[in-house]
């Protein structure tokens, strides 16, 4: 990994090359439905992630996007149908393990607040993965790199810009290594300026081969890194298909009226 | 000018003060002390235990430690110390002897633990959802969450109401007379009382209460000192600054977050 080369030159496909690559897997729902008690929030959502790809789900407050999120990696359970991480049933499993191979990135970064930086993204390495703490410090000192953060290391997230707290929190994830990573609206709660660093960070992210799920408002995001884009609406998914599909020939009346009012 | 002169014979009579004083110093304030503190420690540990059974979602672990915090909370310390100090000295004396002592501690430690307990469990649910969720993404157990990062956040917010609790702690420890002390072994107010008994002079007892004043004054004002720095932090005002400093920041930072996508 060379970090100090990428210097120098800003964007080529050559430096992406240089660092490590992920290998992220499969994600695949099927017939996903999710309750709050009584109330159905996500009704049959079925989706097929295929590895190293991203998919963005678009939508209205409220249409399930992030409960679709939660599902995944059962910070909320199911209530019926199955979610397969490369091929495999994810309910089969126990949870925390389940998590440990998922990675996932809040809105409000979610930061330890009497952590530093560094301590954000070695916590879960020595106390999940059982890594030795020196070791650990290093791979999060590692992390804190690639995401333009060596030098903040030792601050604590109240001392960081939101884009760079958010930059921590994705660090934090990755640090585990990851098969997929799930994004909650990872830049709605972030300065204009600094919403595109992070964005940048995501999509090089996926041309390094991680399969991503990206809950988003950001139609520009969507539009030129997904792979898929699916519409979500009243907890359903209303049309699922490439950028070009949803954003240039929105078929369902509900899309083009969505894409009319945010576009 | 009669009843002043009374007045100042019956409470501040400096002669019968300063008799008592080293009583006092090297007995009272001693043993105040150290109940109060062996009763805090035992209190804080106990109570620790009561807020994690207390939010946990297991009700058979929820229940027992809401009836535990109802009863002690809603008992009268002086009924608790006795019932306690008396009915388990049989008990007692085969473990510490027959000193009433440990028992009056133990006593006063299950009366703070309730509270205690209750301001340790206010302190954890206070603590932001999304803490707890960020930690259980990133793989770890309930009880690794808690220990390492919710907990944690949690006390530190409740330090202010554990000083409130020590004060009281300090004050209650007075009760623990009740149990029949030794002459050695006496808090503040005993020995006050008893030399205010002897001298039929109420100045001694005024003595004691200036102790108490000392231990617990200050303390209140520690108490404002640490809320004032806990809830507005340590942070240094920085000067205004321009968000392009980071966009070039990072723009030279890494190879991961250049290119473009917009």
């Amino acid at each position: 990994m060379n970090l100090t080369s990428a210097n120098t030159s800003t964007s080529n496909s050559k430096t992406v090359a240089d660092i490590e690559t992920f290998h992220g897997s499969s994600l695949e729902l099927q017939n996903l439905t999710m309750a709050y008690g009584d109330i159905e929030v996500l009704r049959n959502v079925s989706l097929s992630v295929a590895p190293g790809t991203t998919t963005c789900i678009i939508g209205p407050s409220g249409s399930g996007k992030s409960t679709l999120l939660r599902g995944v990696n059962r910070l909320h359970e199911p209530k019926s149908g199955d979610v397969l991480l490369a091929g495999e049933s994810a309910l089969q499993v126990r949870p925390d393990t389940l998590r440990r191979r998922i990675g996932m990135v809040f809105q409000h970064f979610n930061l330890f607040p009497d952590h530093t930086a560094l301590e954000n993204v070695a916590l879960a390495l020595w106390s999940v993965k059982g890594m030795p703490k020196a070791e650990a410090m290093e791979r999060a000192r590692r992390r804190l790199a690639e995401v333009g953060l060596a030098e903040r290391a030792d601050h604590r997230p109240r001392d960081l810009s939101g884009g760079q707290q958010q930059r921590v929190a994705i660090a934090r994830a990755l640090a585990m290594e990851p098969e997929v990573m799930l994004f909650d609206e990872a830049t709605s709660a972030l300065d204009p300026e600094l919403v595109k660093g992070v964005l940048n960070l995501m999509a090089g992210l996926g041309r390094r081969g991680m399969t991503m799920l990206v809950v988003t408002h950001e139609m520009g995001f969507a539009r030129k890194v997904a792979d898929q884009v699916v519409f979500m609406d009243e907890g359903e998914v209303v049309e699922a298909g490439t950028p070009a599909e949803l954003f240039d020939n929105p078929r369902s009346e509900r899309l083009q009226r969505f894409l009319s009012e945010v576009l | 000018m009669d009843w002043l002169n009374i007045i100042g014979r019956t409470f501040f009579d400096f002669e019968a003060m300063l008799e008592v004083l080293p009583q006092l110093l090297g007995v009272g304030l001693l043993n105040t002390l150290i109940i109060s503190v062996a009763a805090t420690i035992l209190g804080v540990v106990l109570g620790m235990v009561v807020a994690v059974m207390g939010i946990s979602r297991s009700r058979w672990l929820r229940i027992p430690a809401r009836i535990y915090t109802d009863l002690f909370r809603g008992l009268p310390a002086i009924l608790t110390i006795l019932l306690i100090g008396q009915g388990f000295a049989r008990f007692s004396q085969s473990i510490f002897g027959p000193s009433p002592y440990p028992l009056g501690i133990i006593a006063l430690s299950l009366i703070a633990s309730a509270y205690i307990g209750e301001i340790f469990r206010a302190g954890i649910l206070s603590v932001d959802k999304g803490q707890g969720e960020a930690c259980r993404a990133l793989g770890m157990s309930y009880a690794k969450s808690m220990a390492l990062v919710v907990v944690p956040q949690g006390v530190r917010r409740v330090l202010p109401a554990l000083v409130n609790q020590f004060i009281a702690i300090v004050k209650d420890s007075s009760l623990v007379y009740f149990l029949g002390l030794l002459v050695s072994e006496r808090e503040l107010f005993r020995v006050g009382q008893d030399a205010a008994v002897l001298s039929g002079n109420l100045s001694p007892l005024v003595m004691a209460g200036i102790f108490y004043l000392v231990i617990t004054v200050p303390l209140t004002h520690l108490v404002n000192f640490f809320d004032n720095r806990f809830r507005t932090g340590r942070r240094r005002p920085t000067p205004p600054m321009s968000g392009l400093k980071e966009v070039t920041e990072l723009d030279a930072a890494s190879p991961l977050t250049t290119g473009s996508n917009t």
